[in-house]
């Protein structure tokens, strides 16, 4: 009998060999990935509490008004007229007048008068913070720096990611600073893209899928479309600067519709500091940089995005569903709106979530069309000047003081819960729709 | 057992293609098909894959012109008028020349709107309610989803869907319902009931139907057409074509010697 040698024996073992290193190669790869998702995570979040030290300007015990025993009270037990009292004793005329001038004392909530107490009187300096790790590894080494180097500081343990943090305006302050005005404009702007850009968007999309006809320049069309949507976000930066800020500042400002004054002089760049006579000239000029040019600026950037997106989900719809509209008797714009877009809407709106998340992280072009990056007052409406949380990142990260790191890192975090909820909404509306239509 | 389509009282053809033609870009589909289509009877339009039949059953209601780049030549004439002439309009065309395709291919919505819909757009003003009913009743749909006449029509079965959609097309109130291998995709039995229904609905409208399956012609249709490579080579009574085809190609065909 003939032995019958195994099957291509000597070359099995090597093949799997080299399918085993493959597997090994790809789940390298994914744990790489993973780690360095989580090695940034951490790095992000172990910047968000810790250890401050702090040394006051001004002693507490020197300014506040003894209680019955003798003691300090501390700041969170003032009443407001308390706190008033104490802001009027200590602050100099002048400093009140432009106080009250912002917004008269007496209508102030408690909270906001024991942060102008603290800010303005007892004048926190910030010595040195400390990490989350170094504040919970070596709590003991930090007491001892403390006590050894600046020993009438107070040692306290921080959030910098707190309530206050998501309530308060931008401050020259680490401690007093917030990102609600970068929260509110960049919600703001996102909105306002997305009217913009999902219309536009949609309309081309149908446009190219369903009336153009099949020519050299429609070809040429949808190809620039696509390479539209690699051009870095920086160059429409520029084109939303030359075109929305600078040609259509009246209409961006609000000038043509009578608004510039209050907008212009609103805040900004020296604004509030410079007085009254650069103010004036700054409203005589035509000022662009409002949230309406950033939307115009973000919504041209995602709009190829959106085309494309939606222009395959157009194009995925079977023909048979389009036919079996168009034999019922139906024209062409009954057949697009009661089965094509129904029916792609979800792919429609997953592709615009997507595009929209990358919208409200840029922050180049932003920069460009002239985010205010110190902006103490809240954008009331689409003429006025607005911060986006990308951009107040972005200035806080320059600044060399430590504790500015730490606001950054809280602002990082609100960020990214922002863009989180809005991936998780484009997942909710896609699985509305799909359970709507199945098949 | 088969209609007497000589008896006296036949009227004018339902649909009458004189020399048509047909191309898709540069290939010719359709060469010079000359047929008459009569009232109220069921058609079949048989012959091998490619032949051009089921192209031939689309210009009838111009379903062709979707796609791009194809050209009719001669005349389609509907109750005498010819469709492809410059003063008519598909749309209000095919409103009166309904179709089911090969696949079931309800939309994706509720049983309900599926009825609906297209009545609706025909600026139906009725009650919906009661054309719910009468059209599903009429393809024995009825008694099985009047209980979820919500749900979405993907929940039913293969033969339950082709079904609505045939309740679909006649609720729009056709002349003439083209079918294009409408049981190709269904089991014997969901065919089978398919096959019932067109034989009861002869009564109402004028049927077309493509069918691959010659049994299926021979059982359900009054007349046969024979295409082959894109010429009709044969037309005639169901029982005279089958049994006493003229045309030497059209009893290879029907012998099964090729197709």
């Amino acid at each position: 009998m003939r032995t019958r040698k195994p099957f291509r024996a000597a070359t099995l073992a090597e093949r799997h060999r080299k399918g085993q290193a493959m597997a090994a190669v790809f789940l390298g790869a994914t744990v790489f990935a993973v780690l360095s998702l989580l090695i940034l995570l951490a790095s992000v979040i172990d910047q968000t509490a810790g250890y401050v030290l702090v040394e006051y300007g001004t002693s507490e015990a020197d300014v506040f008004p003894p209680g019955e025993d003798g003691s300090v009270p501390p700041i969170g037990s003032l009443s407001s007229p308390e706190l008033i009292a104490v802001l009027s004793d200590n602050l100099g005329p002048r400093r009140l007048k432009a106080l009250e001038l912002e917004s008269p004392l007496e209508e102030r909530s408690r909270g906001d008068l024991a942060d102008l107490v603290l800010a303005e009187v007892l004048e926190p300096e910030i010595v040195r913070t400390w990490t989350l790790f170094e504040s919970l590894s070596s709590r003991s080494d930090i007491l001892a720096w403390s006590a050894a180097n600046v020993p009438d500081g107070a040692l306290m343990f921080r959030f910098w990611l707190s309530p206050d943090f998501l309530s308060r305006s931008q401050s020259s302050d680490a401690l007093f600073a917030g990102v609600r005005s970068a929260i509110i404009g960049s919600l703001m702007t996102i909105v306002l893209t997305v009217l913009i850009a999902f219309p536009l968007g949609l309309g081309a999309a149908i446009y190219l899928e369903e009336y153009s006809r099949d020519n050299a320049v429609n070809r040429f069309i949808k190809t620039n479309i696509y390479n539209l949507s690699g051009v870095p976000s920086i160059i429409y930066g520029m084109l939303g600067l030359g075109i929305f800020v600078r040609f259509l500042g009246p209409l961006t400002s609000g000038a043509a519709f009578g608004l510039a004054g209050g907008v212009a002089g609103d805040a900004g760049p020296g604004g509030s500091a410079a007085g009254g006579v650069v103010d004036a000239a700054v409203s005589a000029i035509v000022d662009g940089r409002t949230v309406l040019s950033a939307s115009l600026t973000l919504a041209l950037l995602i709009l190829p995005t959106i085309i494309i997106n939606a222009q395959e989900a157009i194009r995925a719809i079977p023909r048979g569903l389009r036919e079996s509209g168009y034999a019922l008797g139906a024209t062409k714009w009954q057949v697009i709106s009661g089965h094509v877009l129904p029916a792609s809407m979800d792919r429609i709106l997953t592709g615009t979530v997507l595009a929209v998340s990358r919208g409200i992280g840029e922050t180049a072009p932003l920069v460009l069309v002239g985010a205010s990056t110190f902006l103490t007052k809240d954008p009331t409406g689409i003429f006025s000047k607005f911060t986006t949380l990308p951009i107040q990142i972005y200035q806080w990260t320059a600044r060399p003081q430590a504790e500015f790191r730490n606001i950054a890192a809280a602002a990082i975090v609100v960020l990214m819960v922002l863009l989180m909820s809005l991936n998780a909404t484009a997942i909710l509306l896609r699985n509305k729709y799909r359970s709507e239509r199945r098949g | 057992m088969y209609m007497d389509i000589n008896a006296p009282g036949i009227d004018a053809p339902a649909i009458e293609t004189r020399a048509m033609n047909f191309w898709y870009g540069s290939s010719q589909a359709v060469y010079d098909v000359d047929m008459k289509i009569r009232k109220n009877r069921v058609t079949a339009i048989i012959g091998p894959s490619g032949c051009g039949k089921s192209t031939a059953l689309r210009t009838f209601n111009r379903m062709n012109d979707l796609i791009p780049g194809t050209r009719v030549e001669g005349q389609i004439l509907f109750n005498g008028d010819d469709i492809y002439d410059s003063s008519v309009d598909p749309v209000a065309l095919r409103s009166r020349i309904g179709m089911v395709f090969q696949k079931p291919n309800p939309f994706p919505k509720s049983i309900r709107e599926n009825i609906l819909w297209g009545a609706r757009i025909n600026g139906f003003e009725g009650d919906p309610d009661e054309l719910v009913e009468t059209s599903l009743r009429r393809v024995y749909l009825w008694e099985e989803v009047k209980d979820k006449l919500k749900k979405n029509a993907f929940d039913l079965s293969g033969g339950q869907q082709q079904r609505l959609c045939i309740a679909r097309a006649i609720a729009v109130g056709p002349e003439i319902l083209l079918m294009d291998e409408p049981t190709s995709a269904l089991d014997p039995i969901s065919s089978g009931k398919i096959e019932d229904l067109m034989t009861e609905f002869k009564e109402r409208f004028t049927i077309i139907i493509v069918t691959h399956n010659m049994q299926q012609a021979g059982r359900i249709s009054d007349e046969t057409a024979f295409f082959l490579n894109g010429i009709l080579v044969e037309m005639g009574p169901t029982r005279d074509l089958f049994f006493n085809p003229r045309d030497k190609r059209t009893e290879s065909y029907i012998s099964g010697r090729f197709g």
